[in-house]
């Protein structure tokens, strides 16, 4: 059982490349958002950063999707990430 | 700009540090000044309100502090003149958790004493002051600081509620001031455990109390290292010299078309020499009269004359900020600065003539210079 994130391209560069990262929820039980944010924190803190402020809050113009739910619209970071679900980050459509 | 020596340079190249909401730009010539080269983007696409040359024991080093609207702020640095940058495994200024704040962004780095080389100090939105001891490898909230009694009553300025001045006495390590719009000026005389607001004589025009204890939106703070306890204030309106490390201010308005600012810079090697670019008003941001002029005063402010040989003096409804005005160590010194429009200015003769040395860059938010080794590209 797994779930996979799907990091924006910016991002990249902290995930080896990669444009997903699997999550084994078998090894590291995994219930909401915040759960796989911390679990992701220790292989890749600067995604985790690039995230979350230092103070565990979404930053404002990051958007986090459990499959194809947008979690300002549910539950926030405590919004559940079941097996198997895709959680995708994105840039939110803003900038100067 | 060297932080804590007042040292001429003869020969060598000079890079412009130039910081944009868009990047930042490394902005090369020769001792002449005369040809420039433009390197960059660097980071294309992220504000740099701050940049930074450490220069000490034998660095190189160009700190770039980088803000990602949508991911956040990191401090980067290289050691190859941005060839190669750092690439931090996680933000590395930071808040602690627990707090009420979050990092926005860095408004300042500034490299510390000769004397402390591994010490860099960084001041930050929302207010406050980080310091590394170790080049920047991890840092340090100062806690002295952050928990001063007045800060729950600070307010942000238009800029957002920023610690973007660090003055420091180069011959005391226990001494240094800062700056917050808006608080004003506070300094420390004891390595950063306690604060106290110096506004002693500085007028808040936006406040009922025109002269809190503290309140001010102070614009910039800049001394010199030959005699670091003369301080130059560029204010939300009024601009200021304190003789005695910021216990008392006196107006030195004298003869400026406004003393509505931002920008201010003191010649590298004489105390006496402060540059200012003046602003109509805190309603209309631009140069007063659509002529772009620097001004420059040689005697600590009691005159000042307006440097315009070069300088556009007519339709240039310009705004330089606090951070956009920088001068060299050469023996003629250069001055520069650059502008919300993209122009970036300077003059190799202490600010008798100007030329304009790039024109189209982004948003320009952060000028500072470096005179270096030739290099071989």
């Amino acid at each position: 059982m797994s779930i996979t994130v799907e990091i924006p391209s910016p991002l990249r560069l902290h995930s080896a490349g990669h444009p997903t990262v699997t999550i084994d929820t078998t090894r590291h039980p995994c219930t909401s958002v915040r759960d796989l944010l911390a679990i992701m924190a220790d292989e890749y803190p600067r995604i985790v950063d690039s995230v979350m402020t230092e103070q565990q809050e979404l930053r404002p113009h990051v958007n986090v999707f459990v499959d194809n739910e947008n979690t300002r619209y549910t539950q926030g970071l405590d919004t559940p990430t079941p097996n198997d679900s895709t959680v995708t980050i994105l840039a939110a459509i803003s900038g100067g | 700009m060297k932080s804590a020596t007042s040292s001429t340079s003869s020969a060598g190249e000079v890079v412009l540090l130039v910081g944009t909401l868009k990047g930042a730009f490394l902005v090369w010539s020769d001792a002449s000044r005369r040809e420039w080269r433009i390197d960059g983007p660097h980071f294309p696409g992220e504000s740099v309100y701050a940049l930074a040359m450490d220069q000490r024991s034998g660095r190189q080093r160009t700190l770039a502090a980088t803000r990602s609207f949508h991911w956040g702020s990191v401090l980067r640095s290289s050691d190859d003149f941005g060839k190669t940058w750092t690439e931090p495994d996680s933000h590395n200024v930071k808040f602690p958790e627990g707090l009420d704040a979050s990092l926005v962004q860095i408004w300042q780095i500034l490299p510390g004493r000769e004397s402390e080389p591994d010490v860099i100090y960084a001041g930050v939105e929302p207010a406050a002051l980080f310091e590394s001891r170790d080049t920047g490898k991890s840092w340090n909230l100062v806690r002295g600081l952050y928990d001063n009694p007045d800060r729950p009553r600070w307010q942000p300025g238009g800029g957002g509620l920023c610690l973007h001045t660090i003055v420091i006495d180069p011959s005391d390590p226990k001494r240094m001031g800062i700056a917050v719009s808006s608080a004003g000026f506070y300094r420390t005389d004891d390595g950063g455990e306690n604060w106290r607001a110096r506004n002693v004589g500085v007028r808040a025009q936006f406040l009922p109390d025109k002269y809190p204890e503290f309140g001010q939106c102070v614009h910039k703070v800049v001394n010199h290292p030959a005699r670091p306890e003369r301080l130059f204030l560029q204010n939300h309106w009024g601009l200021y010299r304190s003789d005695d490390w910021g216990d008392s201010w006196t107006d030195i308005a004298n003869g400026v078309p406004s003393d509505f600012g931002f920008a201010m810079q003191m010649h590298p090697h004489d105390p006496e020499t402060v540059y200012i670019v003046p602003i109509e008003s805190d309603q209309f941001r631009c140069v007063p009269e659509a002529k772009l002029r620097v001004y420059r005063t040689s005697n600590a402010g009691a005159s000042w004359e307006p440097l315009t040989n070069g300088l556009p003096q007519k339709d240039a409804y310009e705004t330089i900020l606090r951070d956009a005005l920088t001068a060299d160590s050469f023996d003629s010194a250069g001055v520069y600065f650059g502008t919300r429009s993209g122009k970036l200015f300077g003059s190799s003769d202490n600010g008798d003539n100007w030329m304009e040395i790039a024109g189209g860059l982004p948003s320009i938010v952060c000028v500072k210079s470096a005179v270096v080794a030739p290099q071989t590209n």
